[in-house]
């Protein structure tokens, strides 16, 4: 067997202890992680809402998630009579192994010496890493998917279905955010893209692509504003109603080391991944070597975590065809014009285009595109008068038009905070009802 | 293509750890959890009244042409991947521009079928 310590093919040679330490590292960073991240979201959300938040358990509260653990783990295991036993038992592992994978391909830092051997910070690398992270998404949503199926309630059945359709909404958006980086990185893997950052983040580079990822890490992470399969006051706890003791544990432990996740493929792909932030770099030329850059790395995934929590506590729940316009109507389109504009602009200024040249083409285009969709606006409008003044078109309650099942109508006059004439408040008496 | 596989090791090596933990507490749970089920508790919850029925509901599946969609999208996002990190290379030129403007032209045209049919609405 021939190894080579250069480039991507280098993990595979690492001796075998090394291998299971990296495995074992991994996973205790994780659980560990999920551990803390609890314990500061309930300090941080209880602090934005003038709370205290958990204070008892080890100082400051922070062995919460450990006693909340065992609590759970502790507790009886209510399996409902109707379910089907054996995908009631498997969702939960099908949710909880698949998170554990993708944090394998992040890299903490660069090449560092741990007992004489010479490896980088890093659990392993492929040269299809970033679509390994998407693949174990999706295999999370099998977990929510049979979670919702085998449990034979109405509320964790409807929780099921919209959390697979929100997810593969979003999951599209998503992989079409990475590709920007993929064009200027050149490669997948997770280390090249790290590497190809060292100048410039490809955050400030591609923002639009950068702002896609955080829109659509909130719709996988099913968190606020977008945690509508367990939307608690529509559906009880969404696909994991019926579920409890560890079994439910295990969907909260994926649900937190994806939220882990994600932060830390923002950082990886958008933020530099583990080279330290840019002034640093400029007065201390040792930041990017030695054991540094894990710091580095772990303050940005903290801070996102950070801004995970912040969110939850600042936004309220978006309506679930909100969250479908924005995902398919929104975020792709923008997202493939995106592409096309990058790959457009980085072809010009390879075939040896130079910036005035590129800007007069742009310009061009730009005043073409403008040009054409006014003259479609003129011939489009020309045809039909707009009445301002006429009476907007409500959903009429057409029942078998929409397929025969009873549907709210989506603009009901309250939403506006308008109350309709026909239901007239009727004064209450008071006495013995 | 030997050393290939190797980078997947820790890879399989991590999903072995995985299963085994949630296994092992799953299997710890077992013997440690109390287990005293009554009839009522066996009951689909319904927020305190009685199930009525049978546990699924007869509901109308929203969105279920996302999932075609998706498949599209899906198979878009294969070609994407490749196309994105090798069309800065030598040997490619404006041709491979071009030929992905025109494949997400056709998704484009079809996204916006979709959408003019109402597909992508509630309804």
């Amino acid at each position: 067997m021939k190894c080579t310590t250069e480039g991507i093919a280098g993990f595979g040679c690492d001796p075998w202890w090394l291998i299971g330490g990296k495995a074992l590292v991994i996973f205790v960073f994780l659980v560990l992680t999920v551990l803390l991240s609890m314990w500061v979201e309930r300090r941080v959300i209880g602090r934005m809402q003038l709370r205290i938040g958990p204070n008892r358990c080890g100082p400051f509260g922070l062995l919460q998630g450990l006693a909340d653990g065992v609590k759970l783990a502790l507790k009886e295991d209510i399996v409902p009579a109707g379910v089907d036993k054996v995908v009631f038992w498997l969702a939960p592992v099908v949710s909880a192994v698949p998170a554990f994978i993708s944090f394998i391909i992040i890299p903490f830092g660069p090449t560092v010496s741990i007992f004489g051997h010479q490896t980088q910070l890093q659990g392993t690398d492929l040269p299809v890493a970033v679509l390994l992270v998407l693949a174990m998404s999706s295999m999370g949503i099998y977990g929510i998917v049979l979670a919702g199926w085998s449990s034979m309630s109405p509320y964790s059945l409807l929780g099921g279905l919209r959390s697979s359709a929100q997810m593969i909404s979003y999951e599209i958006a998503m992989s079409l955010s990475f590709v920007a980086v993929f064009m200027f990185a050149g490669s997948m893997s997770t280390s090249q893209i790290v590497a190809g950052q060292q100048h410039i983040w490809y955050g400030v580079l591609l923002l639009p692509s950068f702002l896609i990822y955080i829109i659509t890490m909130m719709g996988e992470s099913n968190r606020i504003p977008f945690d509508l399969p367990e939307g608690e006051g529509e559906l009880v706890g969404g696909f994991h109603t019926e579920y409890s003791s560890l079994k439910f544990a295990m969907f909260f432990l994926a649900e937190y080391i994806n939220l882990a996740t994600l932060s830390a493929l923002a950082t990886t792909l958008f933020l530099g991944g583990w080279h330290a932030p840019p002034p640093i770099t400029t007065i201390w030329a040792g930041a990017n070597s030695g054991w540094w850059p894990v710091l580095w790395f772990l303050i940005k995934i903290w801070a996102f975590i950070f801004f995970f929590i912040w969110l939850r506590g600042s936004l309220p729940r978006v309506r679930y065809d909100q969250l479908m316009k924005l995902g398919w109507k929104v975020l792709m389109p923008i997202s493939l014009g995106w592409i096309l504009l990058v790959a457009t602009i980085r072809t010009a200024s390879r075939e040896g285009l130079n910036q005035t040249q590129l800007l007069i083409y742009g310009g061009i285009t730009i005043a073409v595109v403008l040009v054409g969709s006014f003259a479609w606006d003129l011939v489009a409008t020309s045809g039909r008068q707009v009445d301002p003044y006429a009476e907007p078109e409500r959903a009429t309650a057409a029942e078998p038009a929409q397929g025969g099942f009873p549907v709210p109508p989506l603009d009901l006059p309250h939403y506006h905070g308008v109350l309709p004439e026909t239901a007239a408040r009727k004064e209450v008496s008071s006495g013995t009802h | 293509m030997n050393t290939y596989f190797h980078d997947y090791l820790v890879v399989f090596v991590l999903v072995l750890l995985g299963a085994g933990i949630v296994a092992g507490g799953l299997g710890g749970n077992r013997l440690l959890r109390p287990h005293r089920p009554t009839r009522e508790k066996l009951t689909t919850y319904e927020c305190g009244v009685d199930p009525v029925g049978e546990g699924w509901a007869q509901s109308y599946v929203r969105y279920y042409v996302f999932a075609y969609l998706y498949v599209v999208f899906a198979v878009d996002a294969v070609f994407l991947f490749p196309w994105a990190t090798v069309f800065a290379l030598k040997g490619y030129g404006p041709t491979t521009l071009g030929e992905m403007f025109v494949f997400l032209g056709f998704l484009a045209a079809g996204l916006a079928y979709a959408a003019k049919k109402k597909v992508l609405s509630w309804v």
